[in-house]
């Protein structure tokens, strides 16, 4: 045993796996786990029945208590947890856990398992969930004695939440939940290898520094790192962006780590970023990146990628470093711990940016800015999704509400349409791209802030992936509401059928939908439709004022377009802006990205 | 990757992980999923006292690769230490390998001379065959091999590479 218990009763007293589960559980703060009960967790079941600290959350299949772990993480800073059965229980999490993984999200997943003497013979319900799931997780445990059960479960939990965070499955036999063991307390337990560095290379952030000082045009570039270092990450980076005085640009995991509405803000960058955003990338002589990953939606062509500057890098995650850019200075630790100490010096060396240089660049911003990349026609009888998501944020700001999506048009549009001052506010399913995802992660959200306004904003063909899921708002009696930007297609597919397979609109047009106000109520929520521009803001208000789950089936244009957009394969400044530019991929290589 | 291209590099990397089940599969699946080259893997427990096993992977990449690989096993829960015995200066790599030639007659005597340059152990004899043991680095093994196809060269058996930093320094 690594972790030896420390004498005192509890270590006296055995318990059974089951019991040790839900006391781990506890002893790590864990209020809630989402789940669905077989016969490998019947055991686990049991324990949880007999107790009532630690809430059991029904959900109406596994995918979505992933999803709502992630949700409830997302929005508390804390582990989300799973507990499901084995074998398609299992299976059915590891969208779920992809999802947590790419988005780097803190989830512990128990899985029951069939007992340890039946591992390997095709037993019912067997399925190999740590060879499964082991390339969908930042680590996985098999445990098949009960006297590891707690260790391994403190371990999962640490794992999940140190360093990148990320989803930690623990794959439970039955016979191990049956069996009685000793328990040890989370102090007792020391990961014998995981120390993820969390404090910077003083003398890296000393040249960080004096990289930064020089420039003539400086740039913030922020990420879900700063997010899931925590709140003092985003205080952070908000007090160094106003100490410097210089623009910064959020990707869509970012969004709240800066204050949305904060003039120095330019926007989220990427393929649907701002014109601002991009252009500022491409033309920065420094870039400083705090918690984010060059990924290919916001990097655009890599070769043509932000060649004009010194490129400073600050990530959790040494394997960020260098993965797809490279960069001058490359500093591995925690968002908050290394801009903490940038601060201290930049503050101690009394730098200050050249002026007149700074003040040139805000006035280039400033043109970009005046392009107004975001406007869009409107219209007086057909909705337009961006004049309904504007209406949304403008009627729902003051309540500062948490917004789950789904994935697809209506997601990027409610990424540029939205201002978040706060971080933890803004769930969507960001590196996996998961159709489903909004629902869920709203369920999670709304346990874990009961008097808060949740709203997921949906397509009408994503939010069909996980629609079960609307027995479990009805069950918990929570308020959720689902704003479905309806234009009856694969919005995002058919867009992209329209730029680059000319038109032939293969299996993207959603036939047969179901009347949503009608399946809201048949889900025991309430129905609303709106389908002219004039009746939105009363369909916002009445969604508002129920207390209750509310679908509200917002018919927009069925052919409205994301723009801006960077073509996949294509630079930054080849942004098309409107409908008016022609949009095409780039390149030949261009057309092989997704 | 686009822009970054550059020749790739051939290193020899020392990895420390916890000994136990699925560890090597972490390893592999790592490999396999982001497309890295393994040209030789070799495992096995090294501190029984602490459960630690010793694998030694041979790859090849560009250099940003090859921090790229050195970084992701460092990220495994699993692994302890991570060295690269290629930058981390000299270095011994050593091969052993099993030879099973069939052989009469001068072919069967020319065999045992080779074996007798090649200091390479007869382990295994029966009157129509031998069973070669022989060590060194790889080029050395592949030199013998070649010099035995000819001669009757039925079966092969290689561990793969293992690798140690030379000087007074351990892992
Ligand atoms: C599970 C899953 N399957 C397929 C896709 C590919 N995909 C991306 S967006 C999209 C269409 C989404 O349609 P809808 O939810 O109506 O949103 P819209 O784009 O119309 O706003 C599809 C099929 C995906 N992202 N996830
Ligand atoms: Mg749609």
């Amino acid at each position: 045993m690594r972790g030896r218990a420390t004498g005192g009763m509890e270590a006296s007293v055995e318990l059974t796996g089951a019991e040790i589960i839900v006391k781990a559980l506890l002893d790590q703060g864990a209020d809630v786990v989402f789940g669905y009960p077989g016969g490998a967790v019947l055991p686990i079941y049991d324990a949880i029945f007999k107790q009532n600290q630690l809430r059991h959350i029904l959900v109406r299949h596994e995918q979505g208590a992933a999803h709502a772990a992630e949700g409830y993480a997302r929005s508390t800073g804390k582990v989300g947890v799973i507990l499901v059965t084995s074998g398609p229980g299992a299976t059915n999490t590891v969208t779920g856990l992809t999802d947590a993984l790419m988005d780097s999200i803190p989830i512990v997943c128990l899985t029951g398992q069939v007992p340890t003497h039946l591992i390997g013979n095709d037993a019912f319900q067997e399925a190999d969930t740590v060879g499964i799931t082991r390339p969908c997780t930042k680590h996985n445990y098999l445990v098949r004695d009960v006297k590891d059960l707690a260790r391994v479960l403190h371990e999962a939990f640490y794992v999940a939440r140190s360093g990148r965070p990320g989803p930690v499955v623990v794959d439970i036999p039955k016979d191990v939940a049956l069996a009685k063991g000793p328990y040890i307390g989370p102090a007792d337990v020391k990961h014998r290898s995981y120390r993820p560095q969390v404090k910077g290379d003083a003398a890296k952030i000393k040249a960080a520094v004096a990289m930064f000082a020089a420039a003539k045009r400086p740039l913030i570039y922020a990420g879900g790192g700063v997010i899931n270092s925590g709140p003092k990450a985003a205080k952070l980076l908000t007090d160094f962006a106003r100490v410097t005085g210089v623009p910064i640009t959020n990707t869509l995991m970012g969004l709240g780590a800066y204050p949305g509405t904060d003039p120095q803000f330019i926007g989220m960058l990427g393929m649907h970023g701002t014109y601002e955003a991009n252009l500022a990338m491409a033309e920065c002589d420094v870039m400083l990146n705090v918690g984010a990953r060059f990924d290919d939606r916001v990097t655009g062509r890599l070769d043509s990628f932000a060649k004009k500057s010194r490129k400073i890098h600050i990530d959790i995650d040494p394997s960020s470093i260098n993965k797809t850019v490279l960069v001058d200075l490359g500093i591995v630790g925690d968002a908050a711990t290394v801009l903490e100490d940038l601060i201290k010096v930049w503050k101690a060396g009394r730098h200050r940016l050249d002026q007149k240089a700074l003040k040139a660049w805000w006035k280039q911003i400033a043109q970009w800015r005046a392009r107004d990349c975001l406007r869009y026609r409107m219209d007086d009888k057909v909705i337009k999704p961006q004049y309904a998501l504007q209406r949304l944020y403008e009627m729902t700001k003051a309540r500062e509400p948490f917004i789950t999506t789904e994935v697809g048009q209506h997601q990027m549009w409610a990424a540029q349409f939205f201002k978040f001052n706060k971080p933890n506010r803004w769930m969507t399913s960001g590196g996996l791209g998961t159709m489903g995802y909004g629902l869920p992660a709203a369920i999670g959200v709304q346990i874990a802030h009961p008097d808060a306004l949740v709203i997921d904003v949906a397509g009408e063909a994503s939010v069909l992936m996980n629609i079960q899921e609307m027995s479990t708002i009805a069950q918990y009696r929570l308020p959720v509401k689902v704003f479905i930007l309806n234009n009856e297609y694969m919005g995002m597919v058919r867009q992209w059928q329209e730029f680059f397979h000319g038109g032939r609109y293969a299996e993207s047009y959603m036939d047969s939908l179901p009347d949503f106000v009608k399946l809201a109520e048949s889900f025991h929520a309430v129905g609303l439709r709106a389908t002219r521009p004039d009746e939105v803001d009363g369909l916002i208000e009445e969604m508002l004022r129920i207390n209750r789950p509310v679908i509200a089936d917002v018919m927009v244009d069925k052919t409205e377009n994301v723009f801006p957009m960077i073509p996949a394969g294509a630079a930054h400044y080849e942004m098309k802006l409107g409908p008016e530019d022609h949009v095409a991929p780039a390149t030949e290589d261009g057309m092989v990205l997704v | 990757m686009a822009g970054l291209a550059s020749t790739n590099e051939r290193h020899t990397i020392g990895v420390v992980v916890d000994n136990e089940a699925g560890v090597l599969a972490r390893v592999i699946g790592l490999f396999s999923g982001r497309g890295y080259n393994i040209d030789s893997l070799t495992v096995a427990e090294v501190d029984p006292a602490n459960a630690l096993s010793r694998i030694t992977v041979v790859t090849t990449g560009t250099p940003q690769i090859i921090e790229q690989i050195k970084a992701q096993l460092e990220r495994l829960v699993v692994v302890h230490r991570v060295n690269d015995l290629t930058t981390g200066g000299p270095h011994v790599e050593r091969e052993l390998a099993l030879v099973k030639v069939v052989a009469s007659g001068n072919r069967r005597v020319e065999s045992l001379r080779i074996a007798d340059i090649f200091r390479a152990r007869v382990v295994d004899s029966t009157t129509k065959s031998f069973v070669f043991e022989v060590t060194g680095t790889s080029e050395k093994l592949n030199a013998f091999i070649s010099l035995m196809e000819p001669l009757g060269l039925v079966e092969l058996s290689r561990t793969g590479i293992v690798a140690i930093a030379r000087g007074t320094t351990g892992l």
